[in-house]
């Protein structure tokens, strides 16, 4: 793997005493019981992807007009699939500069006490339960906000994504977006903080000795080192976003795929899956788990992404 | 005394848990007596196990809580994972009673043969909810609506509340000029089942998609999960008309009469339950069977008829005494005048009518060991 010279690089700096005093024996139980925890998260991932496989070829099988809205499953799962890529998109579109802007805040420009503080706050919000999120967006933020879609459907009506009618309820995929990128918020800040922390600092003094003020610093020193470990950050964020099911089920008014993003309707993978699941059966149930599979490639896949971005630049990159 | 008591206390535990174990395996206990006892009588004991709709949770936390404290051997565990489920369990033996907000299918009511004896299951109804249809006009107390403009409403066909065919129902009452609002459920329920069975029974020419669980996903209109979801959003949005569960509906939301024959019906419990009395029977049933055929379409006046009707699904043979005496003694306490006034305090229910008592009753006495 691409990680395994620097760690034969440290093994090989390790003074003799200490390698010594290793017995073998515990090098031999420590090793097994890595390699079991190793095998075994290997072996849950395996059994999930089975199951989902398994439980859901009969979606894949079954008669085009017996799969819920009567056109199969393609026709069923598309809307949902897009109705998913829209809500992260938003997400991490709100997310994304607000992140940064708080961790290079934290890491470059506030006083050591307010940083602390600060980063703390930001885990604070990592640690609030979805569905807490879910209630705050469902009956207080849908209902504050609703004026602004309406004065935006007025007034922003010709660009297709604002056009009315207004949902009355507020309860709109950007709602459900916005509530997520609340949600994918410290995710992203706090491993970009992380990432911003380590640049090395003859880099940010050389670029300041230079004569760079602190704005060209950043950019010039510190978003370089940072990129690939800012991308897989915002990659594990919209893994979140992806997946968010019960935030997403509370907020949104769910509905046929529009392009407006004032109107209710629209609906994410995760949230049909939640809402249905409960009172399916037979091939319902065959068809909700056939959607789960599709999420379960879609976060593999950008998962993967994000992987390969990191160890493209593994020389510089914190997070690997 | 002490110790044989004790003794056969533990064996009747021994029984029951071999019974909960082996129910599909047909362990026979010829040996048993074929007396039933009531609800009072503290001759049961050992575990009833259901698995249901999540409708008739409230009620059903009572009711295990007052069998529980009147039969102190016996304990009942109902999870509520909805209707389709507890079907399932029933047909499958992993559960002694399935509760559903519908009776079995056809072709379920055939596999449940195999489970439950050549009589097949029972569908007994315990459950009755009227379902309000609840909105929130501000300075509208009483909104009348016939079938015709209520699936105009939901279907998004109404764009204001002053539209003349609202108008015509409601002769002197000032209608806002303002958005007219349809929230539906966004999960799979049964209030939708029920729901969209009636727009479809009772106004055709306008529903015409069949009766779902689902909402119809054509349909451009506003969602919320669960029923405290839609109450709050309409009790949040002047304008917006659901339908709930009438329990759930309080505050400043009004709840619209219904126009059955020529006159309007207020939602109530007393005309929920004449709806179930006005069903007729599903046909090709165990004779027994308490399945009600609702007829939605109705013109009897006083009956109001956007109802749920949840069943406790049971088998008509279990394979051992201990078994038949604990969920002929659960049920009858169910469908006891006792049982149907603890569920309404609970979950604000209609309680089922004596008829229908009878009916049910007869059905639970005709629960039998296997043969």
């Amino acid at each position: 793997m691409t990680t395994a010279p620097p760690r034969q690089a440290e093994r090989a700096g390790v003074p003799a005493a200490i390698a010594a005093q290793d017995s073998p024996r515990g090098d031999k139980v420590f090793s097994t019981l890595a390699l079991t925890a190793g095998c075994l998260i290997l072996a849950v991932l395996f059994g999930v992807a089975v199951f989902l496989v398994v439980q859901a070829i009969p979606a894949f099988t079954a008669d085009p007009a017996d799969i819920q809205g009567g056109k199969g499953f393609l026709a069923y799962i598309a809307p949902i699939v897009i109705g998913t890529v829209i809500a992260a998109a938003i997400a991490l579109v709100i997310a994304t500069p607000i992140s940064i802007g708080v961790a290079l805040f934290i890491t470059h420009f506030a006083p050591r006490r307010i940083a602390s503080a600060l980063g703390y706050v930001i885990d604070l919000l990592a640690a609030i339960p979805s569905v807490i999120y879910g209630a705050w967006g469902a009956s207080f933020l849908a209902r504050e906000i609703s004026p602004a879609y309406v004065w935006l459907a007025e007034n922003a009506g010709w660009i297709p994504i604002f056009s009315g009618p207004a949902s009355a309820t507020g309860k709109t995929i950007l709602t459900a977006g916005i509530v997520l990128s609340v949600m994918v918020l410290p995710i992203i800040t706090s491993l970009s903080r992380e990432i911003f922390l380590q640049t090395p600092k003859l880099h940010e003094e050389a670029a300041l000795a230079l004569g760079a003020t602190r704005w060209e610093m950043i950019k010039m020193a510190v978003f370089p080192f940072a990129r690939p470990g800012v991308v897989s950050a915002i990659m594990l964020g919209l893994g979140r976003a992806l997946g968010e099911t019960m935030a997403v089920a509370l907020v949104l008014s769910s509905g046929a795929l529009t392009v407006s993003l004032v109107q209710s309707g629209n609906q994410t993978i995760a949230a049909e899956i939640a809402l249905n699941f409960p009172e399916a059966s037979g091939l319902k149930v065959a068809t909700l788990i056939a959607a789960g599979l599709v999420l379960f490639v879609i976060t593999l896949a950008v998962n993967m992404v994000a992987r390969w971005i990191i160890s493209r630049h593994k020389e510089f990159s914190g997070a690997n | 005394m002490k110790a044989i008591r004790f003794g056969r206390l533990s064996a009747v535990a021994v029984v029951a848990a071999g019974a909960l174990a082996l129910s599909a395996c047909g362990t026979d206990n010829p040996t048993g007596s074929n007396q039933s006892p009531g609800a009072t009588g503290a001759a049961v004991s050992g575990t009833l196990t259901g698995i249901g709709s999540s409708a008739q949770g409230a009620a059903m936390d009572a009711w295990k809580t007052a069998f529980g404290s009147a039969n102190s051997g016996a304990t009942v565990q109902y999870s509520p994972d909805g209707s389709g489920a507890g079907r399932k369990a029933l047909i499958d033996g992993s559960a002694q009673f399935g509760g559903s907000d519908a009776y079995l299918k056809d072709e379920e009511y055939e596999s449940a043969k195999a489970q439950c004896g050549p009589d097949g299951a029972l569908n007994i109804p315990v459950y009755i909810s009227p379902i309000a249809v609840a909105f929130n006009l501000p300075e509208v107390k009483e909104l009348k609506l016939d079938a015709e403009t209520l699936a105009n409403i939901f279907r998004g066909e109404i764009a204001t509340w002053n539209d003349p065919a609202i108008a015509a129902l409601n002769p002197g009452v000032t209608l806002p000029d303002l958005k007219v609002t349809p929230v539906n459920r966004s999960d799979d329920s049964g209030t939708t089942t029920n729901f969209t069975e009636y727009l479809a029974a009772a106004a055709p020419s306008v529903w015409t998609d069949k009766a779902s669980g689902v909402w119809p996903s054509s349909l451009q209109g506003e969602n919320a999960k669960g029923t405290s979801g839609v109450v709050k959003v309409v009790t949040d949005t002047p304008g917006a008309v659901t339908y709930a569960d009438d329990s759930a509906v309080s505050g400043k939301l009004g709840t619209a009469q219904i126009k059955v024959g020529e006159s309007f019906t207020t939602i109530s419990a007393e005309a929920a339950a004449k709806a179930a009395d006005a069903s007729t029977p599903v046909a090709g049933r165990n004779a027994s069977d308490v399945s009600l055929k609702l007829d939605r379409s109705t013109k009897t006046e006083g009956v109001y008829p956007i109802v749920l009707v949840s069943y406790h699904i049971v088998c008509s043979t279990y394979a051992d005494q201990k078994t038949v005496d604990l969920v002929k003694a659960f049920e009858s306490y169910v469908v006891s005048e006792k049982g149907q006034k603890d569920a309404q305090d609970a979950a604000k229910s209609a309680p089922l009518s004596s008829d229908l008592r009878a009916k049910a009753k007869k059905a639970i006495d005709a629960i039998k060991v296997k043969a």
